[in-house]
């Protein structure tokens, strides 16, 4: 940003908005770009690769079990004979899907709390209150116990799958909104007190429209920074639960539950432990280089330089 | 200073009760049935029977407030007695009864909390070992290539899960290299130097799956932390006034930067015991976040709702310490 001094005379330079300077920091940003090239790589192939990879992942082959990998078994096959990189494929959306929708719900309620208790004082304190019980809460084992209470009866709702996968998007949803309050309600103290939200008022927009037109898209760049690690660490969540075998039910194939039915066969074909790990860590490892650079691109003092 | 500590404590037992209200309706909902792994053969009255013995007879808020006698008045007095030999009243108090085992839940995790303490805390304190110096040398030669190399691995120790990081360390060093045992033996007595390498080869993987993703955590802290101090003028003050070098960043930039990573280490302390339930499966460890795994499994909601409510109470007692040592160790923010 050199042209700063010359730019009253640049009258006819490219308009610059905030999103254009966000994208030029972020470009700089090594790790972030290498970060969403890597993203980009894994969710494609994981939205496309079943209609490309044509081997049903659950396809029992008794005669190539425990195979090595291959040619025609890429990452190998695991005790049955089912083909894996056809399950870590098919695994992949649904630890991918847990971890938006989780994202999602807990962006909303964090973004919900934390503008109600910034802009309404008499809010603020109870809302606060809550958000504190809930970090002070132990999630894991708390996650564990709630799934385990509730498992059989949203199965016996929803069918095992379409149940279970409610469950821990809805249980890791409303268990990691905290930050974003935090975070959302810093931001509106702030900016309530700022002109632009005083001459809104004064011509007497309501509370509603005051949030939603002024409020909420000058608070966008925390919350997609959030949402960022939100993803990461939804999915590290539901493969946790996955992991410890309180996931998804077995020959559903997600990145946790691989790992976890490949945990016993560590010695026989460790290849069935190391792609979905490395599924889960890649994706894990981009998001958060996305988020770090995400940051650095928001903030006004390192985006000068 | 007092009146503040006071006030923090005194916020925290709303709080506590609360949750303990949340855990116990939570587990209370259970469809779990203590008397469903019976022989069918036992006649509906006596289960009955059975189910009033375990105390499920009574309505909910009788259980609840028994439950909360039972937590924090009776178990504490038998621990008491138990490591002082002293005697309060008879002795006869009820107690927090496990339903697998039948013995009092604190026992269990008594005999728990040795082999958690030792792999989960020295894991600990290892991390935060490595990861001051490293926040430390990365923020003070920003953009180095040492600084480079840090902020990559720690970002890889605090992306790649410890689940997997465990297996990944089995398969290499157990399966492949064969130097050390995956299963952590609890009956290993250390006697002699033999059975002490022993020891230290079977803690040598969980030390280092746990200290690496929280030396990764901390040392981001750190580094942030130094270069918020490095560039305020305190620092040109010092060098200014003709001090070296060294003692401008190990006693003035350092101590300054160490408040807020103080108050991290300490809120990270309760986490680990709940982040250690998964590296104390992979490594069958039999520590408390096993014990927590194994109640889950056979619906044991004594042993469940007492150990998550610890789990709660090490949560809040943490926060309490980190911002009292916040406020002892910085003035400015003391809401007197």
């Amino acid at each position: 940003m050199s042209d700063v001094a010359a730019a009253p005379q640049a009258i006819d330079a490219p308009e610059r908005s905030l999103w254009t300077d966000v994208w030029f920091q972020f470009r700089h940003h090594r790790g972030a770009m290498v970060g969403v090239v890597v993203f980009a790589v894994i969710v494609f192939l994981v939205v496309f690769g079943p209609s490309i990879w044509r081997i049903d992942p659950s396809r029992i082959d008794v005669k190539a079990r425990n195979a090595w990998p291959s040619i025609v078994h890429p990452m190998g096959t695991d005790n049955i004979g089912r083909d894996l990189f056809a399950q870590v494929l098919q695994g992949g959306r649904v630890s991918l899907a847990v971890g938006v929708t989780a994202m999602l719900i807990a962006l909303f309620l964090g973004t919900f709390v934390g503008v109600l208790a910034g802009y309404f004082r008499r809010l603020d304190g109870p809302l606060m209150r809550v958000t504190d019980l809930f970090l002070a809460l132990p999630l894991l084992p708390l996650l564990l116990v709630i799934i385990m209470l509730f498992r059989d009866t949203l199965r016996g709702m929803f069918g095992p799958e379409t149940g279970i996968f409610l469950l821990i998007v809805f249980i890791i949803g409303i268990t990691s909104w905290m930050n974003t309050a935090r975070i959302v309600r810093g931001d509106v103290l702030a900016l309530k007190e700022r002109e632009f939200v005083l001459a809104a008022k004064s011509v007497g927009a309501p509370a509603r429209r005051i949030v939603t037109r002024h409020i909420l898209p000058n608070v966008l760049s925390p919350i997609l920074v959030s949402a960022t690690l939100g993803i990461a660490s939804a999915i590290i969540t539901e493969s946790a639960l996955s992991f410890l075998g309180l996931g998804f039910p077995p020959d559903f194939p997600t990145w946790g539950r691989l790992l976890f039915d490949g945990a016993n066969f560590i010695t026989l074909t460790p290849a069935r432990v190391i792609w979905p790990g490395l599924a889960i860590s890649l994706t894990v490892l981009s998001i958060n280089f996305i988020g770090d650079g995400l940051r650095d691109a928001f903030d006004p003092r390192i985006r000068g330089r | 200073m007092f009146a503040y500590t006071l006030r923090r404590l005194l916020f925290a037992i709303p709080t506590l009760l609360v949750i303990s209200f949340i855990i116990f309706a939570l587990l209370d909902l259970s469809p779990g049935d203590p008397t469903a792994n019976l022989p069918l053969t036992i006649p509906a009255e006596v289960r009955e029977q059975i189910r009033v013995s375990l105390g499920l007879g009574e309505p909910f808020h009788i259980r609840y407030l028994k439950w909360l006698d039972q937590f924090f008045v009776n178990e504490p007095l038998s621990l008491i007695e138990d490591m002082t030999g002293w005697q309060f009243g008879d002795g006869n108090r009820l107690r927090v009864i496990s339903w697998q085992t039948r013995s009092p839940v604190v026992d269990l995790i008594r005999e728990r909390l040795p082999q958690t303490l030792w792999v989960v805390g020295l894991a600990y304190l290892v991390g935060v070992l490595i990861a001051v110096p490293i926040g430390v040398i990365s923020a003070y030669r920003q953009y180095s290539w040492f600084d480079q190399i840090g902020t990559f691995v720690s970002m890889i120790g605090f992306s790649v899960p410890t689940f997997f990081m465990g297996l990944l360390l089995i398969v290499i060093f157990s399966v492949k290299l064969q130097w050390l045992p995956t299963i952590y033996d609890t009956n290993l007595r250390v006697t002699d130097l033999h059975t002490f390498w022993l020891q230290v080869k079977q803690m040598i993987m969980p030390v280092t799956v746990l200290a690496l993703f929280n030396a990764s955590q901390i040392s981001r802290y750190m580094r942030a932390s130094m270069l918020d101090n490095l560039s305020q003028d305190y620092v040109r003050t010092a060098r200014a006034k003709g001090l070296r070098e060294r003692s401008v960043v190990l006693i003035h930039v350092l101590r300054n930067s160490l408040i807020p990573v103080v108050t991290v280490i300490a809120l990270g302390v309760p986490t680990i015991f709940g982040g250690a339930i998964i590296t104390e499966q992979i490594f069958r460890v039999n520590g408390l976040g096993q014990l927590l795994i194994t109640g889950i499994q056979g619906a044991d909601l004594p042993l469940v709702q007492t150990l998550t409510f610890i789990f709660a109470v090490l949560i809040v007692l943490f926060n309490l310490i980190a911002d009292v040592l916040y406020g002892i160790l910085d003035p400015r923010i003391r809401y007197e």
